[in-house]
């Protein structure tokens, strides 16, 4: 039972911005993707939520603490990093040993039992895992560690379909028995899309969407027909994105449908359907893309 | 088949009540039987707890399930025979009206339709 809240928080590297005056809440138990393309600053903001490095400028809160005034708080939350933090030489075994000295709340037993779910031998050492296992290590430590914040980044990465099922269910299930705050950060979002409750997309140093995933149908869709039919339901609309093959075309627009749409659509004879959350990840974070 | 379509315009939490009303017609579900638990939908079809609970918040709200505290959710006495009412009234819009639409694009008159309906070669 845990929230973040990011008030106005900014960081530089020397000059450079990566992130300028972030406004966003991870309210308590709820599911959330957050979702940005390669270097815009994803993992920054999730080191600076867990303290290991600092805002230029904002702060940052947990449970309405500023974590910068009581670097505790940050007990309340487990963060899996991409980087592997433990020795070359350690046996799985022991660092689930190793993590539980650190982390009070860290549960063995749930260990050992996902690690015979994922097929991960303990007695194996860090440097002997390979690019999946690495990863089902990592995902399984942040999953017994019964943090009321879990945080994964990149937690499918070089994971097989089956071991991502796994991983899937084990969420959901650890967020049933035990609610709390999930964030997951990814680039394979078709596969998460329904498991997330609310999506945050960050682009261009900034928020870009920060939303309630089921919301997302009533905020966005796509029509297709023919060419000028599309055209002409498109020209007072806010449109995102235009796809043409032959004289076949698809658009996808902003906003809801309303009741005057619907009969434009039926005798447009156009076609309706859902936009994924993928593919409107990829419109809005393309090159020209906006919100 | 229990089945969810993700790309579909109908929100998913009324697929999934969809999906239980469904069931419950073909005798899958029988009255005073237990249905999948919110948590079984949910882990099974990697779909949000809380969209699960929404689509079964609206079956008990049209009286098609009810919950026991603490042993799950079960399907109503005469739930059957209510849907059936109910997909009875919406059979000539959802398929005899879209049945037509239909077969007028391709050129087929009513009374072919319903040749075709009898069993009758053309």
């Amino acid at each position: 039972m845990s929230s973040i809240q990011i008030k106005n928080v900014s960081k530089k590297f020397g000059k450079a911005e990566v992130l300028s005056q972030i406004n966003l809440n991870f309210e308590e138990n709820k599911i959330y993707g957050l979702l940005g393309r390669n270097g815009v600053g994803k993992t920054t903001l999730l080191n600076m939520i867990s303290n290991r490095i600092f805002p230029t400028k904002g702060e940052i809160l947990v449970d309405g603490d500023r974590i910068s005034e009581k670097p505790a708080i940050v007990g309340k939350i487990f963060y899996m990093t991409e980087k592997n933090l433990y020795p070359e030489g350690m046996t799985v075994e022991k660092a689930y040993m190793w993590t539980h000295a650190f982390y009070d709340g860290f549960d063995m037993e749930k260990a050992i039992e996902l690690s015979r779910k994922f097929g991960l031998d303990i007695k194996k050492k860090m440097k002997s895992l390979s690019t999946g296992y690495h990863t089902i290590f990592k995902t399984i430590t942040t999953l017994a560690s019964n943090a009321p914040i879990m945080i994964f980044d990149e937690p499918i990465l070089g994971m097989d379909a089956n071991h991502r099922e796994i991983f899937y269910k084990e969420v959901l299930n650890s967020y049933i028995e035990n609610p709390k705050t999930i964030i997951l950060s990814t680039h394979i979002i078709e596969e998460i899309a329904d498991l997330l409750e609310r999506v945050v997309i960050i682009n261009d140093e900034s928020i870009m969407l920060d939303e309630e995933v089921a919301q997302l149908i009533e905020k966005a869709y796509t029509v297709s027909g023919r060419e000028e039919k599309v055209n002409q339901y498109i020209q007072d609309k806010d449109c995102i994105h235009e796809g043409i093959m032959a004289s076949f075309k698809s658009a996808t627009i902003k906003g809801s449908i309303s009741e005057l749409d619907r009969e434009l659509i039926e005798s447009l004879e156009l076609e309706v359907a859902r936009v994924e959350l993928q593919k409107l990840f990829i419109y809005l974070t393309g090159t020209g893309g906006k919100w | 088949m229990m089945h969810i379509d993700f790309e579909s315009q109908v929100p998913i939490y009324v697929q999934i009540a969809e999906m239980i009303k469904n069931d419950i017609i073909k005798g899958i579900f029988e009255e005073g039987s237990q249905v999948p638990s919110t948590t079984e939908i949910s882990v099974n079809f990697k779909i949000n707890p809380a969209t699960v609970a929404k689509g079964y918040n609206l079956l008990v709200e049209e009286g098609i399930i009810y919950k026991k505290r603490g042993v799950g959710m079960f399907v109503c006495k005469d739930a059957k025979a209510t849907l059936i009412e109910i997909r009875r009234e919406d059979f000539y819009n959802n398929y005899i009206k879209a049945l037509l639409v239909e077969a007028e694009k391709l050129g087929f008159s009513k009374s072919e339709v319903m040749d075709m309906m009898k069993g009758e070669k053309r």
